[in-house]
């Protein structure tokens, strides 16, 4: 065991577990932030979505000695009910979720694209999305909200902050 | 614990801190603490289909309540709430009436009090926002302010319901309150919660799932740090127990990785001959040759099959599936030495639950306290209680509370599944081309049978009930249901929709087969033989939305199909267009006769989840047992249907006004049969077994 240092939404945490833990496990048992969500394991589902330097990453198949430093973000990170994210008002306008234990993977996922495209294309919808399962089968609505995300957000960098 | 304090409502998942002690409880469902604070009781625990808001909607409707004022508590179980399983599409159609005369009793009570207050007559006060107000001076009391008296008076036993026509709430679209806490990470799950004192718990689950443990070598495990202990378990299912592993250990991953390195040899037995699928249906298929038990008939079949200018029989297919609810199973048990015990756990029938657990731990009810968390995903496998079981064993035998998590794995490879089904269906036409005779035949294990122990001398009633002319409203002159039970040792329960899933697919797709060879169009005919009102609007509807007389471009096909289940009618028209060997699913309308129902969108939103599951259910890899377990172990071979293969979804209500119907489950049962029904029009290939390949038909 050794000390690990996280960045997670922006505090520091130096936790004293094993580095080959998964960053999942850390983030849930350690950092004791429970919205990102264990489905599967083995990085085939995407509930367990974090961003990692602002890209979305599995959290349940990536060690924690591969992100010492690194600045994490989790669903709790993104936005509060408070000061809902973007995607996350898109999420309620839609009204997206039905138990929602896949959602915060998918609006970080959603987060994600429509940060690195501001205005997706469906192809690139579904290729951004396509990584995480919805049992209940919210696919039609999320691709609704990710477009409603993708009207409302305003294009500050793109027009000079105007 | 799992408050979500702010300003904005507040909804409630764990019922832990129970109300202050002097707070008055009206009835079961309506507590008001001297503050003013109310308190909605929901009986229904929430798996994603809205339970939450559902049935406190029926409750303060009629209570005269704002859902932003009050706060939502979910039932613990306990006789005083009744029935309180999400199962079988029931909640708003079971609690429909008594859940609002409970709060229309509680209303009149509330009313009472206060014009006794004011010594004015009841006639002159009515309810409002939470308030009592007197008519012609215009003042008002608070609820509770007048809780104390209220509570006094003896509950009226037919109040006063409201009229459809003045629903404030029920029926009217709302956006659900608890949707907030759960694009924020903050809803509490089941696998969320955590008690004080607990240890992490992983499973080691035999492959082929019955067997016995002959020896556990831990030597390895045991030098992980955080790993306590290793021990021999069980895995209580209602038709056998089995014998298990557990890793006990201070955090999960410690546990995780100790399940790697724990040596475990297992005696199998003949497990590996027996538990196969392949065996199973070999067996349903010799049944399928000889008669089954009859569950019903009108007219003679035999006579009119005989006479039929066109016989057709053919046998329909449909396989073992997981639910795999995203949120694994998972429980927290506190088996404590004083004999009581306390468990946290995403369960949806708390009620059941607790019967369960008194008859494992044998101990009253009255000892247990139950928490339900939140369901991520159930779909019916969290009605069955073997994870909560394990968890009970284990901490009685550890001494502390146990926090044990499914792996996926173990979700995918242990069950229980949806059962896999044969139908064998015979009909006959005649020379005018009307169906004149028609026999549906289920075979395969029977879910009464084999979680609820029911004697097999008789035909599944679920089944036969089900399939019955006068659900299905056929009006064939010779119709006949008959079932042959054929058991196997793979654990099966309920999956969405449950037998829907399997004989729509048979009925749907066997119809329209009789109507090809009869030479008819598949909605015209299908009308032609329904007399019922609402199956026809539903029909009609369908037709109507989906454009189905519409020519379609080259290569094109549409298939229809209509099931009622759990008291709805819902049909549904899937297109498809070819696409290299196999067909691309371009677009799904679905129509569904709910009844009353409380929220327009979140009928929409289960039915568009059940087109999702219905497809996956349709095109994707069943569970199979090869060599006595399961071929698949995890979402790289188990697949679901993903976000880039939706279709685009119509969903339109039929607005009946008939007593509700289940919303959960109903739009599910006509998909895959559509969707065969459409490959059909499209290509000419007959789809009669599940799953089938899109992309290349077989």
């Amino acid at each position: 065991m050794a000390a690990i240092s996280l960045n997670v939404n922006g505090k520091n945490f130096s936790l004293d577990i094993d580095p080959k833990m998964p960053l999942l496990w850390a983030i849930r048992d350690f950092v004791g932030l429970k919205g990102t969500k264990f489905g599967c394991g083995i990085a085939q589902c995407g509930a367990c979505t974090v961003h990692l330097e602002g890209k979305p990453t599995r959290s349940c198949v990536l060690p924690v000695q591969a992100v010492i430093g690194k600045k994490i973000t989790t669903i709790e990170g993104l936005g509060t009910e408070e000061n809902l994210h973007p995607v996350q008002q898109a999420w309620i306008e839609e009204q997206v979720p039905q138990c929602g234990y896949c959602q915060s993977g998918q609006i970080m996922a959603a987060s994600a694209l429509l940060k690195e495209k501001a205005n997706p294309t469906d192809a690139d919808i579904d290729s951004a999305m396509r990584g995480h399962i919805c049992r209940c089968g919210t696919y039609d609505r999320i691709r609704k909200a990710i477009k409603r995300a993708a009207k409302d957000t305003p294009k500050t960098g793109v027009t000079g902050g105007k | 614990m799992g408050l979500s304090a702010s300003s904005k409502p507040t909804v409630i998942h764990l019922n832990g801190a129970g109300p202050s002690a002097l707070a008055l409880e009206i009835n079961p469902f309506i507590v008001i603490e001297p503050n003013g604070k109310i308190i909605l009781i929901n009986p229904r625990p929430d798996m994603g289909q809205g339970s939450t808001q559902a049935v406190p909607s029926l409750l303060a409707e009629e209570l005269e309540v704002r859902l932003d004022q009050v706060t939502i508590w979910q039932s613990d179980g306990k006789g005083k709430y009744g029935d309180q399983t999400s199962g079988g599409s029931s909640s708003v159609r079971a609690l429909w009436k008594p859940i609002r005369q409970a709060g229309a009793a509680a209303r009149e009570m509330l009313v009472k009090a206060a014009a006794q207050r004011w010594s004015v007559p009841e006639s002159e006060c009515y309810a409002k926002e939470a308030k009592v107000f007197h008519r012609p001076s215009g003042k008002s009391l608070t609820y509770g302010e007048v809780a104390d008296e209220a509570s006094k008076f003896e509950v009226p036993k037919n109040p006063a319901l409201k009229e459809a026509k003045d629903f404030k709430i029920v029926g009217k679209y709302a956006p659900r309150l608890d949707v907030p806490a759960r694009v924020t990470g903050k809803a509490v799950f089941g696998i969320d919660v955590e008690v004080p004192g607990m240890v992490y718990a992983v499973m080691i689950h035999n492959p082929h799932i019955f067997g016995k443990v002959v020896s556990i070598d831990d030597t390895e495990a045991l030098k992980i740090k955080g790993v306590q202990k290793v021990l021999k378990c069980e895995r209580p299912m209602p038709h056998r127990t089995a014998e298990a592993v557990a890793i006990i250990a201070d955090n999960y991953w410690a546990a995780l990785s100790a399940k790697k390195v724990v040596k475990v040899h297992w005696d199998n037995g003949t497990v590996p001959h027996t538990l196969t699928t392949d065996a199973y249906f070999k067996k349903c298929a010799e049944a399928a040759t000889k008669e089954g038990l009859k569950g019903e008939e009108s007219g003679d079949f035999a006579a009119a099959f005989a006479g039929a200018a066109k016989k057709l029989e053919a046998l329909y297919e449909t396989p073992f599936l997981a639910h795999a609810p995203m949120e694994p199973e998972n429980a927290i048990a506190h088996v404590k030495e004083d004999g009581t015990a306390e468990v946290w756990a995403p369960i949806q029938g708390p009620d059941w639950a607790l019967r369960d657990l008194a008859g494992y731990l044998k101990i009253k009810p009255e000892q247990i306290k139950i928490n339900v968390a939140l369901l991520g995903g159930a779909f019916g496998r969290k009605a069955y209680h073997d994870f909560l079981l394990e968890a009970c064993f284990l901490s009685k035998e550890v001494k502390k509370p146990v926090k044990l998590v499914w792996t996926r794995e173990d979700d995918i490879t242990q069950g229980p599944y949806r059962p896999g089904m044969m139908a064998r269906m015979q009909g006959g036409v005649d020379e005018k081309g009307n169906i004149v005779a028609y026999h549906h035949h289920p075979i395969g294990e029977s879910i009464q049978f084999q979680v609820f122990k029911a004697p097999n001398d008789k035909p599944d009633d679920w089944i036969c009930g089900e399939l019955s002319q006068k659900e299905q409203k056929y009006t064939i002159p010779a119709f006949k249901v008959s079932f042959t039970h054929v058991d196997t040792e793979i654990p099966i329960v309920w999956w969405r929709s449950v037998y829907a899933s399997n004989f729509g697919f048979s009925q749907e797709g066997f119809l329209d087969e009789l109507i090809h060879s009869a030479g008819k169009d598949p909605l015209k005919a299908r009308l032609e033989m329904i007399t019922d009102e609402r199956f026809k609007k539903v029909l009609e509807t369908l037709g109507e939305k989906a454009k189905w007389g519409e020519k379609l471009p080259a290569g094109h096909g549409k298939g229809i199909a209509v099931f009622k289940s759990f008291g709805s009618i819902s049909a549904c028209c899937i297109t498809v267009a070819k696409h290299g060997a196999g067909v691309k699913v371009e677009k799904v309308v679905s129509v569904i006769d709910c009844g009353h129902y409380v929220n327009p969108d979140n009928v929409k939103a289960q039915t568009e989840g059940n087109i999702v599951m219905g497809i996956t259910a349709a095109v994707k890899k069943g569970v199979t047992f090869t060599h006595g377990q399961a071929d698949h172990t995890n979402f790289h071979q188990y697949h679901v249907m993903r976000f880039n293969e939706m279709p685009a979804v119509e969903i339109h209500i039929v607005e009946s006004g008939a007593e509700p119907g289940g919303v959960g489950e109903p739009g599910l049962p006509p998909i895959a049969p559509a969707l065969a029904n459409a490959v059909f029009a499209a290509t000419g290939k007959r789809i009669r077994k599940l799953p089938f390949d899109l992309n290349t038909l077989a």
